[in-house]
C-alpha cells in the first residue's frame, strides 16, 4: 500500500503492528511453555508462564492507548480505521490467550504433585499443537494482511473442536476406569477447555484480519465440530 | 491489500453511468450525464456522470484541480459568464437540460442557488442583502417582504443574532455570520437546489459547526451539493459522496460506503491521506 503523505502516521501504524506481533510472540511462547510444564509436571516452568502474563497485559494497555491516541489525532477512515480498530480487538484476544495459558500453568502448579495418568496428556498435546499452529497462522495472516489465510484458520477451528470432543471422551474413560483419576482428569478437562478457548480467540483474530483487509465480515456461521462444543 | 476485494466489486463504469439503477427508490433532482467541460482547449471534466438525489446532501471531494468546483459551476451555468468556457453533455434538472442555450439562465439560477467560499455580502443593510435578490424575481409588499426576510434569516440560523440590527450593514457581521447571511440570501429566493463551494473554509470551528448543523435542516427542503476539502466535513454533512480526480468521476456512493469500504484504490488512497 502507498505511504501516507504524513510519514509519522505510517510510523505510528507500524509501531502498533509491532506491538501486536510482540503480543502474539509472547502468547505463543506462554502457550507452548504451559503445555510443556503440564506434560512434564514442571511447576517451575509453570510459574514462569504465570510471571510473564503481566507483560502481555501491559502491552495490551499500550495498544489501547496508542489506538485511542491515533483515532483522536488522525481521524482515520477506511482501511486505516479498520487497521486501528482491528489492532484493538486483536490485542484483547491475545491478552485472553495469555490468560488461558496462565490458567493451564496454574492448574499444573496445583496438580504437579498428584498421581498422573501420562497417556491422558497425549490428547491435550494434540489439541495444543493444533492451537499453536492456528495461532501462528493467524498471526502470519495478520502480518501479511492475508484474508484468505485468515479464512483458512477460521474454517480449521472445527478440527480443534473435534479434538476437544475426543479428549473429553478419553478422559471420561479414565475416570470411569479408576475413580482415583478423577481429580487429575478433571483438571485436564479444564485445560482442554482452555485450549479450545484459545482456538476461539484465534478465530476471532481471523475474523478481524479478514475485516481489516476487505472491510467485510466473515459469515456469522462458522463450521463447528465436536459434540461438546456447546458446553 | 488483497486485490480480490476490489475485483469482486461492481464495475466502476456501471456504478457511475447509471447510478439511479443502484438507488432505485431515490428520485434524482439533478442528473449529470456524460458531461465534458472545456476551458478553451483544456478538458477539465471528462465524461462525468453523477446524480444529485432529491433532498439529499451530496459532497464532492478530490484534490485541487480535479474539477469539482468546475462541475458545481456547470450546474447553474455560472460558467456562462466567462467566454471560452463550454460544457458538452447533459445536465438535467427535473428532466430538463440546463445546458440548453434557449434556457432562461436567470430562472435557472433562481432554482439552483449558490454559496461561495468567501462570504460575499452586498455593501448594504442586512435586510437589503436578503430583499435585493427577492425583488429581482418577485414583487412583494412590505409585510410579505418582512416575512420573507425573517423566514430566510431563520432558515439560515442567524435570525436571533441579527433581528435587532436589520438596518446595520451586512459587512459589519463576523465571517461566520456573513456566510450564514449569504445562505439566507440564497434561501430567500426559494430555490430547489443549493450549491456550496467550500462554504466553511474561511470560517472558525464554531461557525463551521453552525453551518454544518444548518445542512441537516436545509436538506429537508433543498437538494444540496457541497464541494469541500475537509473530508471529515463531507462525512458529517453528506449522505452521498463523489470522489473526483483529474476531471474524472472516480467513485460515487453512499457516504458511509465511500469512507468505510471504498471500491476504488484511488478513492482509498485519497481519503486515507496516501495520495501522490
Amino acid at each position: 500500500m502507498a505511504e501516507h503523505t504524513v510519514k509519522s502516521f505510517d510510523a505510528e501504524l507500524e509501531l502498533l503492528g509491532r506491538h501486536i506481533s510482540e503480543m502474539g510472540g509472547i502468547a505463543e511462547k506462554m502457550l507452548a511453555d504451559a503445555m510443556d510444564a503440564l506434560a512434564n509436571m514442571n511447576a517451575e516452568l509453570a510459574q514462569q508462564v504465570i510471571a510473564v502474563d503481566p507483560r502481555l497485559d501491559a502491552l495490551q494497555r499500550t495498544v489501547e492507548e496508542e489506538t485511542v491516541s491515533i483515532i483522536a489525532r488522525r481521524q482515520p477512515v477506511a482501511v486505516d480505521l479498520r487497521e486501528i480498530v482491528g489492532a484493538l480487538r486483536i490485542s484483547s484476544d491475545l491478552e485472553r490467550v495469555g490468560d488461558l495459558a496462565k490458567n493451564i500453568a496454574k492448574r499444573t502448579v496445583k496438580i504437579a504433585g498428584e498421581g498422573r495418568v501420562p497417556r491422558a496428556i497425549g490428547g491435550l498435546r494434540g489439541m495444543h499443537d493444533l492451537a499453536v499452529v492456528q495461532l501462528n497462522d493467524v498471526l502470519d495472516a495478520y502480518a501479511q494482511r492475508d484474508a484468505e489465510r485468515a479464512k483458512t484458520v477460521w474454517v480449521r477451528d472445527a478440527e480443534l473442536d473435534a479434538l476437544e470432543d475426543a479428549v473429553f471422551r478419553e478422559l471420561l474413560t479414565y475416570m470411569m476406569e479408576d475413580p482415583r483419576n478423577i481429580t487429575f482428569c478433571t483438571h485436564l478437562l479444564f485445560c482442554s477447555k482452555n485450549l479450545e478457548r484459545v482456538g476461539d480467540h484465534t478465530t476471532n483474530i481471523a475474523e478481524t484480519v479478514y475485516y481489516i483487509v476487505g472491510g467485510r465480515p466473515l459469515p456469522t456461521d462458522r463450521p463447528r465440530g465436536g459434540a461438546t462444543a456447546a458446553a | 491489500m488483497n486485490e480480490a476485494f476490489h475485483n469482486e466489486s461492481r464495475p466502476n463504469a456501471e456504478a457511475l453511468g447509471d447510478a439511479s439503477g443502484f438507488f432505485p427508490a431515490l428520485p434524482e433532482k439533478m442528473s449529470v450525464r456524460n458531461l465534458d467541460f472545456f476551458y478553451g482547449d483544456h478538458r477539465a471534466l471528462k465524461s462525468v456522470s453523477v446524480p444529485l438525489f432529491d433532498r439529499k446532501v451530496t459532497a464532492f471531494i478530490g484534490p485541487s484541480g480535479c474539477g469539482k468546483s468546475t462541475l458545481l459551476r456547470v450546474l447553474n451555468r455560472m460558467y456562462d459568464l466567462y467566454p471560452g468556457q463550454r460544457a458538452v453533455g447533459n445536465v438535467l434538472l427535473d428532466g430538463e437540460n440546463v445546458l440548453d442555450p434557449k434556457l432562461d439562465v436567470n430562472a435557472l439560477r433562481a432554482r439552483v442557488g449558490m454559496v461561495f467560499q468567501k462570504p460575499t455580502p452586498f455593501p448594504m443593510t442586512i435586510y437589503e442583502n436578503i430583499a435585493f435578490g427577492v425583488r429581482l424575481y418577485e414583487k412583494l409588499g412590505k409585510a410579505d417582504m418582512d416575512e420573507r426576510v425573517e423566514k430566510a434569516l431563520r432558515g439560515a440560523a442567524i435570525w436571533d443574532e441579527v433581528k435587532d440590527k436589520l438596518n446595520a450593514s451586512g459587512l459589519s457581521l463576523s465571517g461566520g455570520q456573513q456566510q450564514r447571511l449569504c445562505i439566507a440570501r440564497t434561501v430567500a429566493i426559494q430555490p430547489e437546489v443549493i450549491l456550496f463551494d467550500e462554504p466553511c473554509s474561511a470560517l472558525d470551528p464554531i461557525s463551521t459547526a453552525k453551518i454544518e448543523e444548518l445542512f441537516d435542516e436545509l436538506r429537508s427542503e433543498y437538494t444540496i451539493a457541497i464541494v469541500t476539502h475537509n473530508m471529515q466535513q463531507a462525512v458529517r454533512v453528506s449522505q452521498y459522496t463523489a470522489f473526483m480526480y483529474l476531471g474524472e468521476m472516480v467513485e460515487f456512493g453512499e457516504t458511509d460506503q465511500i469512507f468505510q469500504t471504498p471500491r476504488e484504490i484511488r478513492t482509498q488512497d485519497y481519503i486515507t491521506g496516501r495520495f501522490g
